[in-house]
């Protein structure tokens, strides 16, 4: 007999007081940045929900995302500038005022730029301000500047920019409503995660579909795969390279896209050991030839009512030969050696699996072909009565990006891509605005200024050949990590993995301040972490550092701030100003071109800064040119703020590109609207605008689009981009490196020029072969929840991961007689590391993996000393050469992609040996506790005094919510 | 030794997709922040920056490797109070603490009357329960009973926090006692099941099961060309319509 009753049930406030105050901003716990509404009660922050009419997210939201209120009250928040006191390393600083610091970089960096500006290194990390960031090095004078992207994707953007005029990443996605096969290599969860995560869901949700995922690991997304393909690390090119042959064999290609959009049919001349060799026959007017078999002539390539020749020899008017592209492109990929028997045992994917894959790609691109019905003309001037598609679509990130090998691995795609005609096309993947670009994009790398000068460009850009190179008189590079020089020509966004090597060594030169924004290199943004903290710490025989002076600015007390001189400390993402720009990285979907802002939520309890405003009041301090008046004084007082609305650049375009103009009503260009910020905000933080449907494919020959990226400013010309399956600007290279041209290689740097540059795309080994002692391929990858997210320091994030294991499959852990309760040594040719022995059964059978970035140095992040992270928790960073073993004189060339500059860290090979008894349950290598810092004030909230008052406004009817089918349309503007 | 109502109005309850959880927990912190602040607040956390992060979770999630038709697949599993119909944690509960809604069929716990004896966590076979070691009281999903009725909401927001958050729109929300309702017909399109039903629970949320992997369905390709000499033949002629 129940004691209570129904009749007793309690009462519950069902409706209690919305928060007092809820703001919208941008997220920053990832790459992927969602709109968001905070939520304040008492003026703290309570509670963190997406923003249902924002593009990115569509009011989802990650558990990073969900998780930010735990980074903005981390104890480990930084909260004064601080200058060091005890040697580098020991954590020994003196709090000081921003005035001291500020006064102290100015006296040492304008003294640098005095004298030689080149002296500054300025690395940014995971900055989302790189427009801003890039224009101040400009404006400093410096070429030794660059965000993380060498270590991060570089490789996949360049292979994205110099064939098709746009990338994977968050730069495109799959046509989601449309696609009916498609293909993931690897991971892809930190840039544009919700996006992707949105899209699958839809994707699952429509009969007809297959999600096939190609990975090593099966976690992640490969978990909801109709089929996942457990390949061995780095060898997605040679699968890719035996699709191309079998749809090759088979005839299955979409020839008249190849002939109409790509350069397939351009003509390539064929003349050994000229100078033009490899290069593209063009007339008097510099375009491009093919063979129009109808007239028999040699006519520009491109215009309508051609029947171009793709395969056999053509005399050109001076008498040489020459093939279309196409031809070199047939004989490279019919070669048995791309044949899928042929690749099977090295990719670990058997022959039947290669052959049922093109098989798929071919029924699916050419037998359910679909048609978007809306007339469009492309740029030939063919009328289309509408959008033809081929619904195969692809998308890689990370994986692909870590190996020496991505850049061509990315091309191999991009090529597979072009030749089921699956480009911008309905069901296939599309580009998101201001892509595509021109092949390359127009800009090329900033040469050095005089001191005292600012650049004439911005650092970083797009070289078009080798005169664009970065190198003295004698082939030597220019910058300090060498991205442009003729060890890594197409290094786009700089190699921030070699930088601290480089200045220790004094290699090309050494410098005199490391100035280092939101980058943990300290720790787990740096290989062989070890001999970098011996970089930040060694002396020269007269006791100074061999890196002078370091600064960095951060939010949080990571692994790095004990080696820096001068800390700046920076805000959350809660506290700040920031442009999400289309200068920049932008936010915007396939149908629409968007950019965002962040605004300050509240404001901060620490004395600390926003890093972008300090910038600019250094460079009012230096005098820097855009940041100083005629007299002398800051050109923006306002901070970040007022450069966001006011600052501009080219044809009245600025960081903005919504609500310009006096009455904000112009979009991309238009002058500064005072206004502008309030706008925003009114809007949700974010701007959108619209394409017409005529402009939402085929973008690289058709004029309606075209013609709007011109006027948006996206694109100079509208010109067709012709995507360039035969890439004549790395014949370039290569001609530099047999010894043509007016800028070539210096001797020793020739024959890996000509090893590494290739027209076409082709799969290569990794840079570090396997030694037979070395059997294993060791991967990371960081958990879904903290990809991106810098730091396991969140409070509840590490409630759900805080220690990590090495993952072994099952099959290799019966070889190795491993059980889950062991713990083996991780043994690479620099080092070992310990870590206990985790069985899977989804794991390619000659891999092993970790989550990334769980293991921290004891005492930084504000976690107790004996956190699971720093006592059993480890990176195998530690185990990654930052350099490759020597050249046969001694030198050494950094473990990176010889034409990118990507770092290889996916290339990293392993042996196991199983711990001893004695052995077990402790982490190795142990580093000294870096010394505890007081935690920020006010680190813990009281959660139950943020709940909200009861009211008694409730509603009888509940809402239902059905997830599959949820409709989520983002806000249009009108 | 509580009684649970004579018959409900509504059976409101969740229906998880195992078909898409990519397993990124954006559902168990999204609980937390919002319930954090909520109904059942503070969702405590036990040395947050020590060496055992632990807390209240009123969701988690779980990952597993199973075999399926011989390969091996990894499905992600959140879990969190299924508001069962014949509610063991409810029945057992000595002091009233413990109790199901006749409105709408949500179980909850009343803070002033749960004397933390722990009782309703041994009854529960799903380990639903969480227990809040520094407030001495047993707390559990309200299935955001604070938000789904919250006229100061927009309108929106009246779902719970998981649901509003899941990316890939694994989780849906609403009234599994009629059998019109769209959560209803969800479930029988899809063949939704409740957890471990032999424990005679009647668990209300219902989880989807893994659709059948899609096949592939391509006839093989027939080879044209047997290498680039054959292909040279072939295609030189070739006329595409340009």
């Amino acid at each position: 007999m129940p004691y209570f009753t129904a009749n007793a049930q309690p009462t519950v406030e069902l409706a209690p007081a919305a928060a007092a105050e809820v703001k919208t901003t941008t997220c920053y716990m990832c790459a992927c940045r969602c709109g968001i509404k905070v939520h304040l009660q008492k003026g703290q922050v309570c509670y963190i929900e997406g923003n249902p009419e924002h593009p990115v997210n569509r009011g989802v939201l990650c558990a990073k995302g969900a998780s930010g209120l735990m980074q903005h009250y981390s104890p480990a928040r930084l909260s004064k500038p601080l200058l060091r006191v005890g040697p580098r390393g020991s954590g020994e600083f003196r709090e000081i005022e921003w005035d001291e610091a500020l006064g102290l970089a100015q006296d040492w960096l304008g003294a640098i730029r005095r004298r030689n500006p080149r002296e500054l290194a300025f690395f940014t990390g995971r900055d989302q301000s790189q427009s801003f960031t890039g224009w101040w090095a400009q404006q400093f004078g410096t070429l030794n500047y660059a965000a993380h992207g060498g270590f991060c994707s570089v490789n996949m953007a360049a292979a994205g920019l110099y064939s098709i005029g746009g990338s994977f990443w968050e730069f495109g996605e799959p046509d989601w409503p449309h696609t009916r096969l498609f293909l993931l290599f690897g991971v892809a969860e930190d840039h544009a995660s919700n996006p992707l995560k949105i899209g699958l869901g839809q994707l699952k949700a429509r009969p007809g579909t297959r999600f096939v995922s190609i990975n090593p690991v099966q976690t992640g997304y490969s978990a909801i795969a109709d089929e996942w393909i457990g390949i061995r690390p780095g060898t997605d090119g040679l699968l890719v390279a035996a699709l191309i042959h079998a749809l090759l064999a088979a005839e299955r290609i979409d020839w008249v896209y190849l002939a109409r959009y790509t350069n397939a049919a351009w003509l390539v001349i064929d003349d050994p050991g000229a100078a033009d060799d490899g290069l593209i026959a063009r007339d008097a007017a510099g375009l491009p030839l093919c063979f129009d078999r109808l007239t028999q002539t040699l006519t520009p390539a491109g215009a309508a009512g051609l029947e171009p020749l793709l395969m056999g020899a053509v005399s050109l008017a001076d008498e040489r030969r020459a093939y279309p592209a196409f031809h070199h492109f047939a004989q490279r990929f019919l070669d048995p050696a791309c044949a899928p028997a042929a690749v099977s045992e090295r990719c670990g994917v058997p022959v039947a699996t290669i052959e049922r894959l093109a098989a798929e790609l071919a029924e699916v691109a050419f037998e359910q072909t679909i048609t978007v019905e809306v007339p469009w003309t492309d740029s030939a001037g063919r009328p289309h009565a509408g959008f033809v598609g081929r619904p195969v679509s692809m998308h890689a990130m990370r994986g692909i990006s870590a190996h020496a090998n991505g850049f061509e691995t990315c091309r191999l795609i991009h090529a597979l891509q072009m030749l089921l005609g699956s480009v911008d096309v309905p069901g296939g993947f599309r580009y998101k605005p201001p892509y595509p670009r021109p092949i390359p994009p127009a800009g090329s790398p900033a040469e050095p200024a005089a001191a005292g000068a600012p650049l004439t460009r911005p650092p970083l850009g797009f070289p078009r050949g080798p005169e664009y190179l970065l190198n003295d008189a004698a082939g030597n590079p220019l910058r300090l990590d060498k991205a442009f020089s003729w060890e890594y020509p197409l290094a786009l966004h700089g190699m921030l993995q070699s930088v601290i090597h480089n200045a220790w060594q004094g290699d090309p030169y050494p410098i005199d301040t490391l100035f280092l924004y939101m980058a943990n290199m300290g720790w787990n943004s740096s290989l062989n972490i070890s001999q970098t903290l011996h970089y930040l710490t060694d002396r020269r025989a007269d006791g100074e550092y061999r890196i002078p002076r370091i600064i960095y600015a951060d939010a949080y007390y990571s692994e790095t701030v004990p080696y820096a001189d001068l800390i700046l400390p920076d805000t959350t993402y809660l506290e700040r100003w920031d442009g999400i720009s289309l200068l920049d990285r932008p936010i915007s979907d396939p149908d629409g071109a968007a950019d965002a802002i962040r605004q300050p939520v509240v404001t901060p309890d620490r004395d600390v800064r926003p890093f972008q405003d300090v910038l600019l009041a250094l460079g009012a301090q230096l005098g820097l040119p855009g940041m100083t008046l005629a007299d002398g004084t800051a050109r923006f007082p306002g901070g970040y703020a007022q450069y966001l609305t006011e600052h501009t650049r080219g044809n009245e375009q600025g960081p903005l590109a919504g609500w310009r103009g006096a009455q904000g009503e112009q979009s991309f260009r238009g002058p500064a609207n005072p206004t502008q910020l309030q706008r925003y905000i009114d809007n949700g933080c974010f701007w959108r605008t619209e394409l017409a449907p005529a402009q939402r494919y085929y973008r690289y020959a058709n004029p309606a689009y075209l013609d709007y990226a011109v006027a948006a400013g996206f694109i100079g010309s509208a010109q067709p981009i012709v995507l360039e399956l035969y890439s004549e600007i790395l014949q370039k290279f290569q001609l530099a490196g047999r010894g043509h041209g007016t800028h070539q290689p210096p001797t020793h740097l020739r024959a890996r020029v000509c090893e590494n540059f290739d027209p076409l795309p082709r799969w290569q080994t990794a840079a570090q072969e396997p030694a037979p002692d070395y059997p294993l391929h060791a991967i990371t990858q960081r958990p879904m929840h903290m990809y991106h997210s810098w730091g396991s320091q969140n409070a509840w994030l590490r409630q759900i991961t805080a220690r990590n294991a090495l993952y072994v499959a099952s099959t290799l852990g019966a070889e190795l007689g491993l059980t889950d309760t062991d713990w083996v040594w991780i043994i690479s040719p620099i080092g070992r590391v310990k870590a206990p022995v985790k069985l899977m059964h989804g794991l390619n059978h000659h891999t092993v993996w970790t989550w990334n970035a769980i293991g921290k140095r004891s005492g930084a992040w504000a976690l107790a000393p004996d956190a699971p992270e720093a006592s059993a928790g480890f990176v195998l960073n530690h185990l990654i050469a930052e350099l490759l073993p020597p050249r046969a004189d001694g030198y050494r060339y950094a473990n990176a992609d010889p034409v990118t500059g990507q770092a290889a860290w996916f290339d990293l090979r392993v042996r196991l040996e199983k711990c001893s008894a004695t052995e077990t349950h402790a982490a190795s290598p142990c580093f000294e506790p870096l010394p505890a810092r007081q935690p920020a004030p006010r680190a813990r909230r009281d959660a139950a005094m943020l709940r909200g008052a009861p009211t008694g406004n409730h509603t009888a009817a509940h809402r239902e919510y059905l997830g599959g089918s949820q409709q989520k349309p983002a806000k249009e503007q009108p | 030794m509580t009684a649970l109502p004579q018959q409900v109005a509504k059976k409101l309850g969740l229906v998880i997709d195992l078909d898409t959880c990519v397993g990124c927990h954006a559902c168990a912190t999204s609980c937390k922040q919002w319930n954090d602040t909520g109904h059942s607040a503070p969702l405590t956390d036990y040395d947050p920056y020590g060496a055992s992060p632990d807390g209240v979770w009123f969701n988690r999630v779980h990952t597993y490797e199973v075999s399926d038709q011989g390969h091996s697949r990894t499905v992600n599993f959140p879990r969190s109070c299924l508001h069962c119909d014949n509610a063991p944690c409810v029945t057992v509960c000595p002091t009233g603490a413990s109790f199901k809604r006749a409105e709408d069929g949500i179980v909850l716990v009343d803070p002033d009357l749960c004397i933390g004896c722990k009782l309703c966590s041994w009854a529960c076979p799903y380990g639903a329960r969480e227990f809040d070691e520094v407030e001495g009281v047993m707390k559990k999903c309200t299935l955001c009973v604070d938000r789904i009725y919250n006229a100061n909401l927009p309108e929106a927001s009246r779902v719970p926090a998981c649901v509003a958050a899941c990316p890939t729109g694994a989780r849906s929300f609403g009234d599994l006692g009629d059998p019109n309702s769209g959560v209803s017909q969800l479930v029988k399109q899809r063949g939704g099941f409740a957890l471990m039903p032999e424990m005679a629970c009647a668990p209300v949320n219902r989880y989807l099961p893994p659709r059948p992997r899609a096949a592939p369905s391509a006839p093989p390709l027939t080879p044209r060309v047997a290498g680039f000499d054959s292909a040279l033949l072939r295609w030189v002629d070739r006329l595409l319509g340009g």
